[in-house]
């Protein structure tokens, strides 16, 4: 038997087996590719995702909150890392990937191209934003890539920190007062349907999935995962006192679900496009970071290898 | 982008992470840094950063040597026909204690 006929079976007895892909083992080129793309994509929407809550830290009102964004927002940093950590494992390299997100050659989650107004949108962003990532990344800790599946595990146990804060937050602000609680359900307005959105486009238009599914990089459909969301917040919603902007939000006692209004898909295809009210702004933050930053990596190489010549002499 | 502006990207670290004294090292993921001091703090930085350490390794991804899936059989394989290398393999009566 040939090494290929080989490797492509043993690929296939993994999936099969629900057992994990490992980075040197063989590999089908697309699964390789997907792969790379999906936690590239997802590393860079976790790097994204500093801006809109990082834009408020200077203002966060107490010593308490500043200190939990602060933390909140160094996690996404590391879950950006853990992820690029292993893209690397399937041969991409880190500096190439931050040029494809920075040229616009990759995409990032569309959630994070909307402005964050009012410090209510902290809060929502942990209860929704967050919430609605908790959903999709669950199911990814079965991942059949290894090294995503891991990083995923260690995602997950601090995502639940995230949403719990910004939800205890929500709660603050609605025993506050009568502007406060207009701001929490101002945020939750502006940020309820792009939430949804972040599970991408409806199953009837997500030609991916289907081979996505039988890889098992992908266990649950877009919309099974909405549906999930929908369902687990609509409850936490009530017991925060604010409405979903959703008049077609109602309970369905024959499916068991909620059934709620149609997605305004063009206003994603918009935003995923290119077009959202923050896309030019985000990546121009992220393209001055980089920037700024090449004179501190280069001194540090410089340094590192000067420190080595002299070892060795 | 130039080959130039590549060049410059920090080498590869693997980190290996004791959770508390008693256990292993484990392999907890990879990071960038420019040399083992800097790969040393940002690794305390990415994956300790609830204690889940209290001691961590940095090794040059570089200097890893591995055994390749291709090398299973050959490396693996004979330890597969040894099974009296196994406390099973043996059978005792049940009547002698504590073996």
């Amino acid at each position: 038997m040939t090494d290929l006929a080989t490797g492509e079976r043993t690929f296939a007895e993994t999936i099969e087996k629900d057992q994990r892909v490992e980075p040197r083992d063989w590999m089908p080129d697309g699964y390789r590719k997907t792969m790379i793309r999906q936690i590239a994509q997802h590393a860079h929407s976790e790097i994204i995702g500093m801006q809109p809550e990082g834009a408020w830290i200077t203002r966060a009102p107490t010593l308490r909150r500043k200190a939990i964004l602060l933390a909140k927002v160094q996690d996404e940093a590391g879950h950006g890392l853990y992820l690029y950590s292993a893209a690397e494992t399937l041969g991409a390299d880190r500096g190439d990937l931050t040029r494809r997100l920075i040229e616009g050659r990759q995409k990032y989650s569309s959630i994070f191209n909307y402005p964050t107004l009012s410090f209510a949108d902290v809060g929502v962003i942990g209860w929704l934003v967050d919430g609605a990532a908790i959903c999709n990344q669950v199911p990814l800790c079965r991942s059949s890539f290894g090294p995503y599946a891991r990083a995923m595990i260690r995602i997950c146990k601090e995502e639940s920190f995230h949403q719990r804060q910004g939800y205890e937050l929500l709660m603050t602000m609605m025993k506050g007062t009568e502007a406060q609680r207009a701001m929490v359900q101002d945020a939750t307005n502006r940020w309820w349907w792009p939430s949804l959105m972040m599970f991408g486009p409806p199953d009837t238009d997500s030609p991916n999935t289907g081979q996505s599914m039988a890889w098992k990089i992908k266990r649950h459909t877009n919309d099974e995962l909405r549906q999930r969301f929908v369902d687990m917040t609509v409850p936490q919603a009530e017991a925060l006192g604010v409405t979903l902007p959703d008049p077609d939000l109602r309970w369905n006692s024959e499916r068991g679900r909620h059934d709620f209004g149609e997605i305004d898909w063009s206003e994603l295809k918009r935003v995923i496009s290119g077009d959202g009210p923050m896309n030019a702004e985000r990546i121009a933050h992220r393209r001055r970071a980089d920037e700024d930053g090449a004179w501190v990596r280069e001194a540090a190489a410089a340094h590192a290898a000067k420190r080595t010549e002299t070892t060795h002499e | 982008m130039s080959d130039e502006q590549i060049r410059h990207e920090w080498p590869l670290f693997e980190v290996f992470v004791r959770a508390k004294r008693g256990l292993n090292h484990v392999h907890v993921g990879s990071l960038r840094a420019a040399d083992h001091e800097m790969a040393l703090h940002h690794a305390r930085d990415l994956y300790t950063r609830r204690n889940e350490g209290v001691s961590i390794w940095v090794v040059r991804s570089a200097d890893v040597v591995s055994s390749g899936p291709e090398d299973k059989d050959a490396f693996f394989a004979p330890s597969g026909d040894k099974v009296y290398r196994h406390p099973t393999y043996y059978s005792i009566p049940d009547s002698v204690p504590h073996i």
